[in-house]
């Protein structure tokens, strides 16, 4: 199948699944293995198929979570049909998806300051990885709703990165928003020079993360989510606001922007 | 050996090695979709449209996902003529296929300004002219939905153009043979249609349209049976040639259109759920083609008829 969509000038897009596996409050894991993971970078996405035929029509598209070898792994959250379907996949499945898309993270300062807002973790997993491997010392703060939508506990204490919390029922960590935690690191910082800000979660979150990194004279990316037709740059239904005037691509200009492109809202 | 089937086709003078155009604003300017496929895979690309300036389209969200289907009201963000030529152009003249710069205006003017200096420019092949386009309030759709107005418009373009000159319709009127003779009579060498068919969609939880435009153009496999009806309609009214789309996903839809007589295809809201879908269309119609003895796309054309 391969050879034969490469003979025709495509490229294979054929994913087989290797592990899908709820995890808890609505929560998923989706593993696959493609040709083509290989290359992707912490905060890129894919775009998946979710089935063949007309219902749904548009892929969706999925921050990547993790990439071992030729796998790629996925963390979504079931919301609609898209990901409802989703989670009916089996292993040994095959799905079509795009990857990787998008522009990822950038390198980041001595101490990365990762942030995440629910299902904003996603991305900040393979990132966490990859900045250790760099020699950096990543710190985590991740925040939810409850307890229950603070996600990945286990991976990231098996990395040993230095993780905070806040929920806005207390449930776990501090009681309000993980804001307030970078708020903290900010003011406690030694070496502001040194760190680096880098978060995924609700706008509200990004846009309130980008005004505290911004005062504070520290490098800020953030990573947007957004629906998307494409997700290579061309139908333009993805954008949003950019402070210079005009509109940028989620897909092509992003998912990872410098916060300081971004007009918030 | 057995000898190659044979993919090409004419539209009036424009010869392409095969029946099926990216359709305007699902292909961008061919290089979004160059690392899944190659956009010479296509016969013809039709550019995202094109204005005079720069323009920064409609407000978020701009797309929902409907059945079989989806809206769109991006309004028609594009970079302007002059960035197109000085970044766009290159990259398109490097490919095998033939380029299709769409375009539109907010006045007869502007149109005829457009279709002058287009037809300067070395790398474009044909122009396609919007008057279609339902999510922008000045121009495009008056155009496309007075008869009178439509031939005025189309009068000035060609006779500014000097490539040939492709008419898009909209299917937002209440007789299209009406339009396409209009058009035909003021000089169009060619007619595509259908452009997307408005419609909207309710955010149900909010209360609220789903798009911020509140309505938008309906494209995919949703709108097929409209887009051959009107394909088949513009095909009893005038003698150039017809480009047909709309909902085209499959080999076979595409053959529905050639079957009516359309001399080619646009491939439009396919190239979103799938970059690969210009190889897939193109194997499928050979397939078909060559089960039935036919070794010419050509051959199949126009063989519609009422029992």
């Amino acid at each position: 199948m391969c050879t034969q969509s490469a003979e025709r000038g495509g490229r294979e897009t054929v994913a087989t699944v290797t592990l899908s596996q709820p995890i808890g409050g609505g929560y998923h894991r989706l593993r696959f293995a493609s040709s083509g993971a290989q290359n992707a970078t912490p905060g890129q996405f894919v775009m998946v198929r979710v089935r063949d035929g007309i219902a749904p029509l548009l892929r969706r598209p999925f921050s990547i979570h993790m990439v071992e070898g030729d796998e790629v792994e996925l963390l979504y959250r079931e919301v609609g049909e898209g990901t409802g379907i989703m989670t009916g996949l089996k292993v040994g499945d095959r799905i079509d998806v795009l990857q990787p898309l998008g522009r990822g993270f950038g390198r980041g300062g001595k101490v990365p300051l990762l942030i995440g807002g629910g299902i904003g973790v996603a991305p900040l997993l393979y990132l966490a990885h990859s900045f250790l491997a760099a020699g950096k010392s990543p710190k985590l703060l991740l925040g939810g709703r409850t307890e229950r939508d603070i996600l990945c506990h286990d991976q990231f204490s098996c990395l040993a990165v230095p993780t905070r919390y806040a929920t806005e029922d207390g449930s776990l960590g501090d009681t309000g928003l993980v804001t307030a935690l970078l708020k903290d690191e900010l003011d406690s910082a030694e070496d502001l020079g040194g760190l680096s800000v880098h978060a995924c979660g609700p706008i509200p979150m990004l846009s309130a993360v980008a005004r505290l990194a911004e005062g504070a004279g520290v490098a800020c990316e953030v990573s947007l989510e957004a629906h998307m037709a494409c997700g290579l740059g061309a139908c333009l239904g993805c954008v949003v606001k950019a402070r210079d005037g005009g509109y940028v691509r989620v897909c092509a200009d992003g998912p990872v922007f410098d916060s300081k492109k971004i007009l918030w809202p | 050996m057995a000898k190659e089937f044979d993919l090409s086709v004419k539209v009036g003078a424009l010869e392409l090695k095969n029946p099926l155009i990216a359709a305007s604003g699902t292909f961008g300017y061919g290089s979004e979709f160059a690392d899944f496929v190659d956009p010479s895979s296509y016969g013809a690309i039709a550019v995202k449209g094109l204005s005079l300036n720069p323009k920064e389209g409609n407000p978020m969200p701009r797309i929902v996902e409907t059945s079989a289907g989806m809206l769109n009201a991006i309004g028609l963000e594009n970079v302007g003529l002059r960035r197109f030529i000085e970044e766009k152009l290159d990259y398109l003249r490097t490919l095998d296929t033939k380029v299709i710069a769409n375009f539109f205006g907010n006045t007869v003017e502007d149109y005829a300004a457009m279709a002058s200096c287009l037809s300067e420019v070395e790398g474009i092949h044909a122009l396609e002219m919007n008057i279609s386009c339902p999510n922008v309030k000045a121009g495009g759709i008056a155009f496309g939905t007075d008869p009178l107005l439509a031939a005025e418009v189309v009068g000035a373009a060609k006779k500014a153009a000097n490539l040939p000159l492709i008419v898009k319709l909209s299917p937002n009127v209440t007789d299209i043979k009406v339009l396409a003779r209009a058009v035909e009579e003021a000089g169009a060498d060619a007619i595509s249609l259908i452009n997307t068919i408005t419609g909207m969609a309710v955010n149900l939880d909010r209360q609220t349209p789903a798009l911020a435009n509140v309505t938008g153009g309906l494209s995919g496999p949703a709108i097929k049976p409209v887009a051959l009806r009107m394909t088949w309609e513009a095909l009893s009214a005038v003698k150039i040639p017809v480009i047909g789309l709309g909902g085209i996903v499959t080999g076979e839809d595409a053959l529905e259109f050639l079957c009516l007589g359309a001399c080619a295809v646009q491939i439009g809201t396919a190239n979103f759920i799938k970059p690969l879908s210009v190889l897939d269309i193109l194997s499928e119609i050979e397939h078909y083609l060559t089960a039935k003895g036919i070794g010419r796309v050509t051959d199949f054309i126009g063989t519609f008829r009422i029992p």
